[in-house]
């Protein structure tokens, strides 16, 4: 009887063993898989910007981005006329989008967020301006492009240009200011605004001298985030800044023949050269230049979230 | 009342203005689309326009089921290759990942993120078509579904990460305590508790992911081949639609807006119609998904 008995619990002692052996194993069978999955991420990236880079090391030089693209089938020239382009193109984008999305921002957290709890027709409206940034947030590109088509290229007559391109694009990036705008304002303490309020000032003055300045690096960030959205973003584009790869005006001297004279932006020309001609070199040298601008602000905006993370944690 | 009053005052309507244009902007886009694509509507019928199998605006005739085809088949493709890569980074990220592992992959899908679509398309197109043309099959060009779904795969993957990581961190830390005290391993924790308890997070994820590549254009248009006929597998083998050339909603759109004009024109809008209901339709779902959440 008793050695029965010693003989069963010795089983179920194995048994308890060889399982949990067995959970062990598949929990590192698991966990060596999801390491992979993080490893073949990093090395995804490493691979599309290793090989961009290199290929387009071969073409990349002072010539290449200081001549103007000749056009035609072949892909001839430099692409010195699309970094200028883009340029200015981010510039008007977000001398547009840029005050308007952080004007919503901050009324979103300053002044509805009073209202946080209380009904009737300020709650509501500031409700159906949560599900309208939201939306536009969810949006195809190509639908704001369908959007700049229709509204400022045809309707009101603005023809593929500049213009019609910089606020397809600030529509396209006004989300993304204002999300931002709204998360460096939450990060600002209570305490900054009931100090300046105490001392007797406006709640505007406390937004514009205490409130703001304090949220500037998280603002910053958002406004970066979009650059390097416009520099991505080639569907809007393609159906509202035309194509021409002539040299914009220039902005200064000639405003009005600028803003309506159309353009042809890095992305665009890499799309260009990549699907009507042959230059698939040139294509990865521009390629090359986009990325490489990508990581840069990539790092920008990392210096200034750091900065943002050292501030709350007061340091 | 003093000067300064006023100006708060009228600063603050002047930003509930501001605040009202994404408002405005998103009504504005509406109306737009569907006036323009309205003629096609009442000229070619609902019924004939998203289930019509012939686009040939030369000749009068515009359905897009072939465009819709192409559309889901290559998103399913995306989720298929995508999905699981991109939840095993997001339970990586927040569950095994030592500190400075978690680094070097956070900025790196960040960066994966912020990558032009055309240079992925110009990845797939000088990298991947060559592989995928290898393939044996008749007609296999290396462009076609297939190799727009590997490229969509790794587009959606920072999108669908970054929402199940945030949902999975969001699990309550009592929950984990509560399974390792029973004495389940940290593996079996997160099949059975954390992946549960952020089931929702993870799905809004996942239709987030299916909304960006619905609306993926430039890329797709470089890979994908852009036939105008419905896709059909190319041999036995029914996997093989997948290498079969095809044409996204977003791609008919941008192929031909520059050149049409009359009904054509019109029916590209009609096309956006389409595209746009079925985002806000997803993206409605993701949000009642996230919001319940919380």
């Amino acid at each position: 009887m008793n050695t029965v008995k010693e003989f069963a619990l010795q089983q179920t002692k194995a048994q308890q063993k060889s399982n949990l052996a067995q959970r062990h194993l598949i929990e590192n069978i698991a966990f060596g898989v999801l390491w992979a999955a993080g490893a073949v991420a990093v090395l995804v990236l490493i691979a599309v910007v290793a090989y961009v880079l290199s290929e387009g090391a071969q073409v990349i030089d002072w010539e290449f981005l200081t001549t103007r693209p000749k056009g035609g089938l072949s892909g001839e020239g430099g692409m010195s006329t699309t970094i200028v382009a883009t340029f200015y193109l981010v510039v008007l984008t977000i001398i547009i989008a840029a005050p308007l999305g952080i004007g919503a921002g901050i009324y979103l957290v300053e002044y509805a967020g009073e209202m946080q709890g209380s009904s009737g027709l300020q709650a509501t409206v500031v409700s159906i301006i949560r599900f309208g940034v939201e939306t536009l947030a969810g949006v195809p590109s190509i639908i704001f492009g369908l959007f700049g088509y229709a509204l400022f290229v045809t309707t009101m007559g603005f023809g593929f240009s500049m213009i019609s391109a910089a606020l397809a694009g600030a529509c396209l990036v006004l989300p993304v200011i204002i999300r931002t705008t709204e998360e460096a304002l939450l990060t600002v303490p209570r305490s900054y605004r009931e100090g300046s309020l105490a001392l007797g000032t406006t709640q505007w003055q406390t937004i514009w001298k205490v409130v703001l300045p304090a949220a500037l690096p998280g603002v910053i960030t958002g406004i970066i985030l979009s650059v390097g959205r416009i520099i991505s973003e080639t569907a809007v584009f393609y159906v509202t800044l035309g194509g021409s790869y002539h040299m914009p005006p220039s902005p200064i001297f000639h405003p009005k023949e600028f803003l309506s004279s159309g353009g042809r932006t890095m992305a665009l020309h890499l799309y260009y050269l990549a699907n009507d001609t042959a230059a698939f070199d040139k294509a990865m040298g521009t390629g090359a230049v986009l990325v490489i601008s990508i990581v840069l602000i990539n790092l920008a905006i990392n210096y200034f979230t750091n900065r943002i993370d050292k501030k709350l944690r007061g340091l | 009342m003093e000067i300064k009053y006023i100006i708060d005052r009228f600063i603050k309507y002047v930003l509930l203005i501001m605040a009202l244009l994404s408002v405005f902007i998103l009504f504005l886009i509406a109306v737009f689309t569907f006036r323009e694509g309205l003629p096609a509507f009442q000229e070619i019928g609902w019924r004939e326009f998203t289930l019509g199998t012939v686009w040939r605006p030369g000749q009068e005739q515009y359905g897009i089921l072939a465009m819709i085809a192409g559309s889901v088949l290559v998103t399913l493709g995306a989720i298929v290759i995508g999905v699981p890569f991109a939840l095993g980074c997001a339970i990586f990220l927040a569950e095994i990942a030592p500190d400075n592992v978690r680094k070097i992959v956070r900025p790196a899908i960040e960066l994966l993120a912020g990558i032009p679509s055309v240079v992925y398309g110009l990845v797939g197109m000088v990298v991947l078509v060559p592989v995928i043309r290898k393939i044996p099959a008749p007609g296999n060009s290396g462009f076609g579904l297939l190799s727009a779904s590997i490229v969509l795969a790794v587009m959606i993957l920072p999108t669908i990460t970054n929402i199940a990581e945030d949902a999975i961190r969001a699990v309550p830390r009592s929950y984990r305590e509560g399974s390792l005290s029973l004495g389940s391993t940290h593996w079996q924790t997160i099949v059975n508790v954390i992946i549960p308890a952020a089931r929702s997070g993870i799905i809004a994820g996942i239709i987030l992911g299916v909304g960006r590549a619905l609306g993926e254009t430039m890329a797709m248009i470089m890979v994908i081949g852009n036939s105008v006929v419905v896709p059909s597998p190319l041999n036995d083998n029914p996997l093989t639609i997948f290498l079969r050339q095809a044409r996204t909603l977003t791609g008919n759109i941008a192929v031909e807006i520059g050149y049409a004009t009359g009904v054509h024109e019109s029916a590209l809008f009609a096309t956006g119609v389409v595209l746009f209901g079925l985002i806000i339709v997803i993206n409605s779902i993701a949000r009642v998904l996230m919001h319940q959440r919380s």
